[in-house]
């Protein structure tokens, strides 16, 4: 079998035209030369140079939740991938479909503390779904093929593929051509139709039932987000979605309760505290949502679907378990329970609404605006308003901004918002938005950052004018690290160690030193304006909102409190929770 | 008002069977995961089974309660070059079996204990000098311990486990 020989470099050009890669977010150095090479003898595969290795990742995570494709990633052996490893941990936690080719020193220098030589494959076997170290220039081809494969099926995770410099020179003549059949991986879409058809049966007899949705809906693609509705809907129950859930189902919808978890909304938290079956669809009952374990929704059966099975009784013992992709095993849920509902009629909940309704009167997001100082709640409610007939997709840093943000925006679509959930990355937002502008070069991207957050990945305004991508940065800026100051007030008697965000740079200097454009706002009726100048400038723009400095998110569970036990804005004199400043 | 309904779970000791493809880094993933997780690992055995040597056969036995146990075969499960887990304690019957040299330094009537301990024992003498043995024994676990416990008063110089080697009863393979 002679056909004809390739370099290593080729053939992973080649492997990834294949599989259908039109981007890749990179950074170029020695190990990667003869792969920096072959990009430029090409005109297949756009490469974004970015300005830090972490951003490219996180790049390429916001390219892949907003398109459902994965997202390429291409750096250097030694600091090019130690950089990266935040967002392969960040990719890993969220579930988001990356592959990350790193260099490497070559084959025969492995081993000897060679110049930029790391133990990639070492370091990033805890961060990613699964690495490898190719020392063969033949199994090149196909080793791509099935990092593809294990990135996007099953749960979607990031993968590492790290290719030493001679097999990036090397020849070879194999290429992989088709489907990949992995030995030992091959994840379970199907679920087990006993499982569900108790399932079924349980919810059939609830009274007080409620969906509890999470990113897995967002992953498993458009078809699952449509049978949630159609699920959802047809039952009439309450729904509510962690962080990484919100769009699968639409906020204007009256059965949605908003987010739960430790700033979700008092109906939420209450729903899921009381509710008598609990269906958590493509979520992971994670330590933000529950609380304190031994408190979480004590008087509910509960149903898991989820394509890991080892997310099941993880934290939260559950009676039903089912593993499987949730697209199809909510089409097999519906047509099972359309069938039980022709049998035995459709369960009344209206004592259940009654109830909920009752908490939503608490009006549990309710802020207080005044004449001179901009809330943060406010700016975000007027970003809302202001972009909701718009094709909008937004993505935000870390820290109250992002709660509010979640509280606030209302999605009414998957793939439209793009936050760090699991890991909880400052930094995140603004090269997500890179990644999600390249995707949709016409969309309007707002990352909502806060004035520390955006500092961690400044340097990608380079990026973004390099490519004339028009992100809109929007600063509340309250020159708090207003998450840790939050905390520090509640668990560390005021004693703002550290959360102060001194030396501040002059946002709308550093727009135009990049050569975009800075808005500067602070007042409550300049908002409006700010936010329609934001939108008709054409290319970047950063807000600078100068928001009141010490507004607190609310409602929360406080850290080791139960899920019930709420802090709400109007009782603003805030508890100690005991233990509290030992938890996270 | 708390709710303390907290199962109390006692912690067993299980004996896994992994089935993994024979591949560089394969066996940091699975120490990597208990490390990680924080679970602990009694005994470690592995070596290829397979003619070719593509497969490897990785014997794990660790302590932990029933919800802990559930999620090491899970989370082990979902390692990419896993091909098959099993938690051969729960699965009913099965044989294990560990081999340990053993070396003992005594002579006299010490010396005549140590060869009918050995005895006893089915232990062979693999080595032998003026005044030590090193013996070799298979067993269970307990006995193994008990052999080296009783060594210790006749002479002990130091031992070596293989850890356990444990497979099903009956015609199935795992
Ligand atoms: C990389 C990183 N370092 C530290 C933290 C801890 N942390 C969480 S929120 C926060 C403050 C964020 O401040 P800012 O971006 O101004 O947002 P604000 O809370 O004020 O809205 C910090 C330091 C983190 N999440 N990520
Ligand atoms: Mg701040």
């Amino acid at each position: 079998m002679s056909g004809k020989e390739y370099s290593g470099a080729e053939i992973i050009i080649n492997s990834l035209v294949d599989l259908g890669v039109e981007v890749i977010f990179g950074y170029p150095g020695g190990a990667v030369l003869p792969l920096y090479d072959a990009l430029f003898e090409q005109d297949k595969i756009r490469h974004i140079l970015v300005r830090h290795e972490q951003a490219a990742v996180h790049a390429a995570e916001g390219y892949a939740r907003s398109t459902g494709k994965p997202g390429v990633v291409l750096v250097t052996s030694g600091p090019g991938a130690t950089n990266a490893v935040t967002g392969l941990t960040d990719a890993m936690l969220d579930s988001i479909p990356v592959i990350c080719l790193t260099g490497q020193v070559p084959v025969h220098l492995i081993g000897s503390d060679a110049f930029q030589e790391a133990d990639t494959v070492g370091i990033t076997r805890h961060c990613t779904k699964h690495n490898y170290l190719v020392r063969d220039v033949d199994i090149l081809s196909q080793t791509i093929h099935e990092a593809f494969y294990v990135a996007t099926s099953g749960r979607p995770g990031p993968v590492v593929v790290d290719v030493p410099k001679d097999v990036q020179i090397f020849t070879s003549s194999t290429v992989h051509k088709g489907q990949v059949k992995h030995r030992s991986y091959r994840p379970e879409v199907k679920g087990d139709i006993n499982a569900i058809r108790e399932a079924v049966k349980l919810l059939s007899g609830a009274k007080k039932p409620i969906f509890y949705t999470g990113g897995g809906v967002i992953n498993s693609g458009p078809a699952a987000a449509q049978l949630l509705r159609e699920i959802v809907q047809f039952t009439g129950a309450p729904i509510t979605s962690t962080l990484m859930g919100l769009g699968a189902y639409p906020a204007s919808d009256k059965q949605f309760l908003g987010m739960l978890g430790m700033h979700g909304t008092y109906e939420a938290n209450h729903a899921m505290y009381d509710c008598d079956v609990m269906i958590c669809v493509g979520a992971r009952f994670d330590d933000r949502v529950t609380g304190r374990l031994d408190a979480f929704s004590p008087n509910s059966k509960k149903i898991h679907i989820d394509i890991d099975r080892s997310s099941i009784n993880k934290t939260v013992r559950v009676d039903v378990p089912i593993v499987g992709d949730v697209a199809h095993v909510l089409e097999d849920m519906l047509k099972l329970w359309k069938a039980s509902v022709l049998e035995k009629g459709q369960q009344s909940y209206d004592d259940w609404w009654v109830q909920i309704e009752k908490w939503r009167e608490r009006d549990c997001l309710k802020y207080s605006q005044s004449d001179d100082v901009i809330m943060p709640q406010y700016a975000l409610e007027r970003l809302q308003e202001l972009t909701k007939e718009k094709d909008v997709y937004f993505t935000t840093e870390v820290g109250q901004h992002q709660m509010w943000a979640a509280q606030f925006l209302k999605f009414e679509d998957p793939n439209r918002w793009m936050t760090s959930g699991g890991l909880g990355t400052m930094g995140y937002g603004f090269p997500a938005a890179i990644g999600v502008q390249i995707a949709h070069p016409n969309s309007l991207v707002i990352d909502v950052a806060g004035e520390a957050s955006i500092q961690m990945n400044i340097q990608e305004l380079g990026t973004a004018i390099q490519y004339g991508l028009p992100v809109k940065i929007f600063i509340l800026n309250n020159e708090y690290m207003g998450m840790v100051r939050q905390w520090q007030e509640m668990n560390h008697g005021s004693r703002y160690s550290q959360s102060y965000s001194d030396s501040l740079p002059d946002f709308i200097a550093l727009a135009k030193a990049y050569g975009g454009h800075g808005i500067v706002v602070d007042k409550p009726g300049d908002v409006d304006g700010a936010i329609k100048e934001m939108m008709e400038t054409d290319g970047l723009v950063i807000v600078d909102c100068r928001v009141e400095k010490l507004a607190n998110c609310f409602p929360m569970v406080p850290s080791g409190a139960a899920h019930n036990e709420m802090i709400l804005p109007e009782e603003e004199e805030i508890r100690e929770f005991e233990g509290g400043a030992a938890l996270v | 008002m708390y709710h303390t309904h907290k199962e109390i779970e006692i912690a067993a000791r299980h004996t896994f069977s992994i089935i993994v493809d024979n591949e560089a880094g394969v066996l940091a993933r699975v120490i990597g995961l208990f490390s990680g997780r924080g679970y602990n690992i009694e005994h470690l055995t592995v070596a290829p089974v397979d003619l070719q040597g593509s497969e490897s056969r990785i014997t794990v036995v660790t302590t932990g309660t029933p919800h802990v146990i559930e999620q090491i075969q899970a989370q082990l499960d979902r390692l990419v070059p896993v091909h098959k887990v099993g938690d051969l304690t729960a699965s009913g019957p099965h044989i294990e079996r560990e081999l340990a040299l053993i070396k003992v330094h005594c002579q006299n009537e010490k010396q005549q204990a140590a060869l009918r301990i050995a005895e006893a024992f089915r232990a062979k003498i693999v080595d032998s000098s003026f005044e030590s043995y090193i013996f070799e024994v298979t067993g269970k676990t307990d006995k193994i311990r008990a052999f080296i416990r009783l060594m210790e008063d006749v002479g002990l110089v130091e031992a070596v486990r293989t850890g356990v080697a444990a497979l099903t009863r009956g015609a199935q393979p795992l």
